[in-house]
Parts: C-alpha cells; sequence; structure tokens
C-alpha cells in the first residue's frame, strides 16, 4: 500500500494518489451516498415513503436514541464508556411516572425530578470511575444492573399507568399530568414532534460545544492522552465527571419522552435503548470519516438506521429481521472506519 | 537462518560497512564493528549518534540500506527481532515495559522463552518452573524473588531478570542498552558480575552506555560513534578524554564564545536549601532571566523530580522555592502555566502529544493545546488564531512539514520534538522546564532546536535536565550536576575556552568516576 515516492516514477505515482483520494472522498461521505441510494430506492418502491408526515415519524422514532447516542458519544470522546444511558432512560420514565401517578406531583417537578435523577446518576457513574478508579465499562454495567432492578421496586414489578395497586394493596390516586404528555405528543406548526425539535436543538448545541469550543477539545484531549491534557492544565478529573453527568442528564431527558410519549410507565420500554444508542454512536465514527467519536455522526447514525428500518418496514421485511440489519449497518460502518484503506502509513 | 557454528569462532558477530538512511538523514555510514567471542565492547556516542540505529539493525529490528552482518562466521540477514534472537542476538531493552510480563512471577519470566516456545513441555506446575527458574538465577550468580509478580518490582530489579533470562540463553552476542541507566551502585556491581560470567562463556558483549565509568570497569574496547561515522576504536588502557573529544568532535572555542554577549536579568528562581527527597542532602540553586541552566546526571538522579516539583507535579522534601522573589509552591499543572510555568515532559508521545484522529493532535492543535484558556477567554475557537500561532512557529523553528493540520505521527522525531518547544514558545513565560527534550532527535535537528531555546531565553528562565552531558554543554549557559537527588556541582560555561570546557566535561564526567570509586572501596 505505502508507495516509495523516490522508487516509483512519477507516471505511476500520480494515479495512485488519485485513487488515493478517490477512496479518501469515498470514506468520507460513504453513509451519505448509501443513505441517498436507499432513499431513492425506497421512493420508487413505496411513493409514500418520502412525504414530510413519514419523515418526521422516523425522527420521532429515533429522537430519544440520538439523544442517547449523543450521551454515549461525550462519553466516548473522554475515553470512557456509558452502558448505563438505556437503564438511566428506563429508570426516569419509571420515576416520571411514579412521581404524578403516586406522588401526584405536576409536569414540571416532575421533569425536573427526573432531570435531577439523571444528574445523580452521572454524578455517581463518575465517581465510580474517577473517584474509586472502577473501570468505566465494569462501573456503568454495574449501574445498568442496578437501575433496571430499583425501577421495579417502588411497584413492585408493575407497569404504573393511572390506578395502579401499589405494593400495600391500595390504589394509585394520582394520573400523568396532560401538560406532561403533551412534551412527547405536540406538534409544532401540526407537524415537527416536539421531541425531535428539541432533540435537534440539543445536538445542535452538542456539536458546537464539542466541535468549536475550547471546552470541547478538552474532553478529546482528556480521552485522547489523560496525561498530556494534564500537564497541559486540563481538570482531568472534572471534564470526566462531566461527561457522566452530561450522559446522564440526557439520558433522563430520553425516558421523559418516552413517558410522554406512551403515557405509561412501561416496566420493558426502552430495553433496546442501549445497544441501539451505542450503535448510533459507533456508527457515527465513520460520518466524514472522523475515526473517533462525534455528535453529528452519532445523530447521523441514529437517523440513518431510522430510515433504513422505516424503508424495510413500508417494504413488508418483517419486524423479527431489524436487528440483523442494525447488525449489519454497524460492521458495515466499523469496517469502513477501521478496515478499509487504512494502510496508509 | 540459525546455523550452529563450530566451536573455535574467530568472533560472534562483525557488521561490515552498514549504512541506513532515514529520509534525508544519513543515521550510519558505512559503519565497521566487530565483536570477537568473550569481548566487551562499549558503544559510545551522543543522542542521534547512531547507536540506536546500529543497535537495531544487530538486533533485526531494523534492516540496514547497505552493508553485511557475520554472525559467528556465517553471514546472515536478521529479517526480525525473532529471527535475530533464534539466530543468537539477545537484546536487553532500556525501556521497562519491554523487559517481562507483569502479571507472572519472576520464576515464570525467568524461564518465559521455554515456556512460550513450547520447549519446557505440556504439562507445567508451579514447583517445576521454579526449580528450572532457580537454576536459572544461580547459573548467573543472581539471588531473585522468584514467587514475587513482575509487575511488583521496581525498574532496577525488572532490569535484572531480564538480564538474567538474556544471559541464561544460549546467546553468542548480548546487546546491553543503557543497562545501567536504573541501577543503584550495588545492583550496577551485580550486572557487571553477570558481565563478567557471560564473556567467560564466550559470549560477545555490546555495551551501550555514556557512563565513563562503567564503561572503564567492564569494557574491552572502545567505539565512538558521532554522526553515523566510527570515529574512534580504543583498546586498553583507554584514553577517555580523547574518546569525550571524539564524541563531541567540534571546535570547542566556538561554543564558549557564543555565550559571552548572553548578559543574565533579574533573579527568576531561587531554590533554598531543598531536599527532594528525604535522604538526600540539600542543595541551593539560582537561575536568572535569559539564562540556560541544564542539569545532568544518571537516570533516577532526581532531575525529573526536581523539574516536575517545580510545575506542581510533587512536593519537595525541605527547603525553599522563590519565583521572582515570590515564595512558589504550585498545586499544579494548571496553576503553574497560568503563572508562566511551563513543561515539556520526556517521551513527547507519552507527555505532551493527542494520538493522530483525535480533534486537535494536529500541529496547530499540539501547539495551542495548554493556551486555549487564554487565547479564548469566551470559549469559542477561532482556527485562525490557532493556525498564525503554527505558522509563526514552523517558521522560528524550521518545523518541515506541508502546513499547520498536518498530523504530528508523519513528522520525524525532531520536528515533532520541535512542536513541544514551540507550544511552550507560543506565550510569554517566566521559567521553561525541558526535561531530556532532545530524545530521539537527529544532530541537525537537535541544533535547530538548541537555537531555538537559546534565541528564545532573553525574558525567560531555562531549567534543562538531559543526562547528556555533551547536550548539556550544547545548550546551556551553566551546567549543573545532580546525584543521589541533589546538585553537587555547577559550572559556568559563560566566556569559557576549550580548555575550561574540557575541564567542565571532565569535572562531570568525574563526578560518575568517583561514585563509581566509592562503589569500589
Amino acid at each position: 500500500m505505502s508507495v516509495d515516492s523516490n522508487a516509483a516514477p512519477v507516471a505511476a505515482a500520480r494515479p495512485a494518489r488519485e485513487t488515493r483520494d478517490v477512496g479518501r472522498i469515498l470514506r468520507r461521505y460513504a453513509i451519505f451516498i448509501v443513505l441517498a441510494a436507499l432513499l431513492v430506492l425506497f421512493q420508487s418502491v413505496e411513493p409514500a415513503f418520502l412525504r414530510v408526515n413519514n419523515l418526521f415519524s422516523v425522527l420521532q422514532s429515533v429522537a430519544v436514541v440520538a439523544l442517547l447516542g449523543i450521551g454515549v458519544t461525550v462519553t466516548l470522546a473522554v475515553d470512557g464508556f456509558d452502558l448505563s444511558v438505556g437503564s438511566t432512560a428506563a429508570f426516569t420514565l419509571m420515576l416520571s411516572s411514579y412521581a404524578m401517578v403516586v406522588l401526584q406531583l405536576g409536569a414540571v417537578p416532575t421533569v425536573g425530578l427526573a432531570l435531577l435523577g439523571g444528574a445523580a446518576i452521572g454524578l455517581i457513574n463518575g465517581f465510580l470511575i474517577v473517584g474509586l478508579r472502577i473501570p468505566d465499562l465494569l462501573a456503568t454495567l454495574g449501574m445498568m444492573f442496578l437501575l433496571s432492578g430499583l425501577q421495579l421496586i417502588p411497584s413492585g414489578g408493575r407497569s404504573i399507568s393511572t390506578g395502579v395497586i401499589l405494593p400495600n394493596g391500595s390504589a394509585a390516586a394520582g394520573s400523568f399530568d396532560p401538560a406532561f404528555l403533551l412534551i412527547g405528543r405536540y406538534r409544532l406548526w401540526d407537524l415537527a414532534p416536539l421531541p425531535v425539535v428539541i432533540v435537534a436543538i440539543i445536538a445542535l448545541i452538542a456539536w458546537f460545544v464539542m466541535e468549536r469550543t475550547r471546552w470541547g477539545r478538552v474532553f478529546y484531549a482528556v480521552g485522547g492522552n489523560e496525561a498530556a491534557a494534564h500537564l497541559a492544565g486540563a481538570p482531568v478529573k472534572t471534564y470526566r465527571l462531566a461527561a457522566y453527568v452530561v450522559s446522564g442528564i440526557l439520558a433522563a431527558l430520553g425516558g421523559v419522552f418516552i413517558a410522554a410519549r406512551v403515557g405509561r410507565g412501561d416496566v420493558f420500554a426502552g430495553s433496546s435503548l442501549l445497544l441501539d444508542s451505542v450503535a448510533a454512536a459507533l456508527i457515527g465514527f465513520a460520518v466524514l470519516d472522523k475515526r473517533h467519536a462525534n455528535v453529528l455522526g452519532a445523530v447521523t447514525g441514529a437517523v440513518f438506521v431510522g430510515i433504513v428500518l422505516n424503508g424495510l418496514t413500508m417494504l413488508n421485511v418483517p419486524y423479527y429481521t431489524q436487528d440483523f440489519v442494525k447488525g449489519i449497518v454497524l460492521v458495515g460502518a466499523l469496517a469502513i472506519t477501521f478496515g478499509i484503506g487504512r494502510g496508509r502509513r | 537462518m540459525s546455523a550452529s557454528p563450530p566451536v573455535a569462532q574467530p568472533s560472534s558477530l562483525t557488521l561490515r560497512s552498514v549504512s541506513k538512511t532515514y529520509g534525508a538523514t544519513l543515521a550510519l555510514d558505512a559503519v565497521d564493528l566487530s565483536i570477537e567471542r568473550g569481548e566487551v565492547v562499549a558503544l559510545m556516542g551522543a543522542n542521534g549518534a547512531g547507536k540506536s540505529t546500529l543497535a537495531k539493525i544487530a538486533a533485526g529490528v531494523i534492516q540496514p540500506d547497505h552493508g553485511e552482518i557475520v554472525l559467528a562466521g556465517l553471514p546472515v540477514r536478521l529479517a526480525s527481532p525473532l529471527a535475530a534472537h533464534q539466530a543468537g542476538v539477545v537484546t536487553v531493552h532500556q525501556s521497562t515495559e519491554l523487559l517481562g510480563v507483569a502479571n507472572l512471577t519472576v520464576a515464570e519470566n525467568l524461564i518465559l522463552g521455554e515456556l512460550c516456545g513450547g520447549s519446557f513441555g505440556l504439562t507445567t506446575s508451579a514447583r517445576r518452573i521454579r526449580l528450572r527458574a532457580a537454576a536459572v538465577a544461580a547459573g548467573v550468580g543472581l539471588d531473585l524473588p522468584l514467587d514475587r509478580q513482575f509487575g511488583d518490582l521496581g525498574p532496577a530489579q525488572r532490569q535484572l531478570v531480564a538480564i538474567a533470562r538474556a544471559a541464561a540463553t544460549d546467546a553468542k552476542v548480548l546487546i546491553l542498552d543503557e543497562p545501567t541507566a536504573s541501577l543503584a551502585a550495588a545492583e550496577a556491581d551485580r550486572l557487571f558480575e553477570i558481565i563478567d560470567r557471560v564473556r567467560s562463556r564466550g559470549v560477545g558483549v555490546l555495551y551501550i552506555s555514556h557512563r565513563l565509568g562503567d564503561i572503564k570497569r567492564i569494557a574491552d574496547r572502545i567505539v565512538v560513534l558521532r554522526n553515523g561515522r566510527r570515529v574512534a576504536d580504543q583498546t586498553k588502557p583507554f584514553d577517555l578524554s580523547a574518546a569525550i573529544r571524539a564524541m563531541i568532535g567540534r571546535d570547542l572555542d566556538g561554543i564558549g564564545a557564543g555565550r559571552e554577549n548572553s548578559e543574565p536579568g533579574r533573579l527568576m528562581l531561587q531554590i533554598e536549601r531543598a531536599r527532594l527527597t528525604p535522604g538526600a542532602a540539600p542543595f541551593d540553586l539560582n537561575l536568572r532571566s535569559g539564562e540556560i541552566l541544564a542539569v545532568t546526571g544518571a537516570l533516577g538522579s532526581g532531575k525529573s523530580r526536581l523539574l516536575r516539583a517545580l510545575f506542581g507535579l510533587g512536593r519537595l522534601t525541605e527547603g525553599d522555592v522563590l519565583l521572582e522573589g515570590e515564595p512558589w509552591r504550585p498545586h499544579g499543572p494548571a496553576q503553574a502555566i497560568a503563572r508562566g510555568v511551563f513543561f515539556a515532559g520526556e517521551d513527547r508521545w507519552r507527555t505532551s502529544f493527542l494520538p493522530p484522529a483525535t480533534p486537535g493532535a494536529d500541529i496547530a492543535g499540539a501547539i495551542a493545546l495548554p493556551h486555549r484558556r487564554s487565547w479564548f477567554p469566551r470559549g469559542i475557537l477561532r482556527d485562525r488564531r490557532e493556525r498564525n500561532a503554527a505558522r509563526r512557529a514552523i517558521e522560528a523553528l524550521g518545523i518541515r512539514c506541508r502546513d499547520s493540520h498536518d498530523e504530528l505521527d508523519r513528522l520525524s522525531g525532531g520536528n515533532q520534538q520541535k512542536v513541544v518547544v514551540a507550544r511552550w514558545q507560543a506565550a510569554p513565560c517566566r521559567l521553561l522546564l525541558l526535561d531530556e527534550p532532545f530524545q530521539g532527535v537527529d544532530v541537525g535537528a537537535r541544533q535547530d532546536l538548541v537555537q531555538a531555546i537559546r534565541a528564545a531565553r532573553s525574558n525567560s528562565a531555562t531549567l534543562i535536565a538531559t543526562s547528556d552531558v555533551e547536550e548539556a554543554i550544547e545548550v546551556a549557559d551553566v551546567v549543573a550536576v545532580m546525584r543521589d537527588h541533589a546538585i553537587v556541582g555547577a559550572h559556568d560555561l559563560r566566556g569559557a575556552g576549550a580548555a575550561s570546557l574540557l575541564g567542565a566535561i571532565a569535572a562531570v564526567e568525574a563526578g560518575d568516576l568517583a561514585r563509581q570509586d566509592g562503589r569500589e572501596r
């Protein structure tokens, strides 16, 4: 692969370089090229596909995954990993349901409680990793188990909906605040679901912070070489902790969106969230050939998977092939990132 | 590849007119080197002289462009480190990570070759491993803690284990790269005993070092390299000062002359009655702005510890430090950088650079990393600000690259180091601390670096730690010698002629010799 420019004649070296450039451009835009091809394919088979309503329903379906994917991206940037995002979302789903149905809180205190809960989970994760020096995968794996068990305890293992029977035998008196349900169900201009708009705004902010501010550079520097970041004056531990807090808060917001959309605290909701959001973040490595975790990539990855699944559903491909398809997309993206055309050094 | 030699071979290893170029740099220029059976050849040379290139060629790590390698009378091609090992060239590296497997016991590490190579048999038992390892240790006369985890050992003991393992193989040639660097006097003595035993078995030893005391004790012959050429070859009795002259090999009057006009400014750093470690002797040190002081001494003598303490990465056990007259007790890098005290650690990829493909891992980002807080107080990056700083640095230091967004792993070692120095020259500085700034830097780039450091010294004080005396003399106004965590002497080179410079070198090297004599008593 590596061409010795001294030994090779000039005429032979030039086509080699051009092939390399074409390869680089292909790698850079591979996901977008595949996406465009798929859109053309789906549109030609099913004309309803490109309707605005359908596109927004795709975005609605991936908004929470994208949100969690952004959180995973921030933890990946500091060379960490948050395996607890899925169960954090599920936990806050149950927490906000419990807050309204059992504690009879309104929409605002419920959302506040949920986000606070997410931040607390992130802080604990961060403390386990930064303070007790537990490896990130293990600490967040532990937290994942802990949360998915904890969410069952207050309701005695039942899903939480209006009038649910509590472990002490009495029926819960409260119900979901209609204002809370609007978070998940309101459509701006009768078109764009509120969660999609909020996630878009958060994605924009996260992208700006990670790519265009010095704080973003410090996140990446801490992840790239902790010793070098420390010697360059960065408060390494603070940034690591912050990454998990951000991840926890975003996951909690994801839980709120699900609760507000479904309108009940479903015990099994969010079981696929972890794998989907990690996949989105990893697919993101391949976007623009960045080869590192990035916000734009995670969002693109989530949307890409959503479009593929939506299109295949329209083509009557059975639902049970979905995980298989996601796997193919992920492996393909990883091959682009790490394998293909990497021999240039 | 591995042919069993006839018993009476004239020489263990012969390299005939070996050459190697890296890009435009001629690292080795038709060097001849021969190691007889049972002979210890000391290879001397400044950093970048070609010592490590030569050793790597002998160890099969890199291939020569030209030349021939003859092992025990047979021409061989050492295509890889494994091939070289199988052919009988065994190398003990300086870096402690390469010496053994951390989570195995010392006993397992001693017979690692047998365990991994399969000659130990299918079944292992702790008892058999221990017996075999004890035999290996006894064979080289070492008493080692066989049951301890290798990872729990200190660097010196790791070094001894690795050397014992190498000595136990039926090697024809043993290559030791700076083996005493991390050893205390008593441990170095044990090493020399091992070398004597190995030598008596007819093994040739290539001993890379610039500690004159050790060389005097153990070597049969000295070969000096400079700029990739063999410039001296001495047999006993050695003329060490001639060897030093050959190593430096340059008109020494010129160095002294460049230093006369440097006018020291205000007192920047005062260290008073400082002890680096509890048992160490106290010392004082003063440094003025515009002055460059190089601290030289063996590895583990405390040079790095002193620099790190001044940067807030550790503390002095005792004593006062004043920075421009004010007490200086930094709690960490952030505070030090904010006050204009900058530090570049040794091993740039570990202490300074981000890995490739990390955002901000290019030249411009590497230079900007510690300065972004002051350059972008509102947090929003401006690419042009970073680019301009990088462009100025590229021009000022002669960094060879395409543009300021080049990734660092595409630059040569010398150019990478220029980026490290450029980082700390990109903002106003009061005290610049450089730990081994010429590591892995070729001679040409080193001269550029020295020039850049000397050119930028006017408003700041510079403190450099280097284990290479020649580097210290080349860059510094004052050379201080550190031993056992204390500064034991300082030599002002300003306005000095060749004679007094040579005297200073001799005095610095004599430090090592004095330690050697103390050890022998």
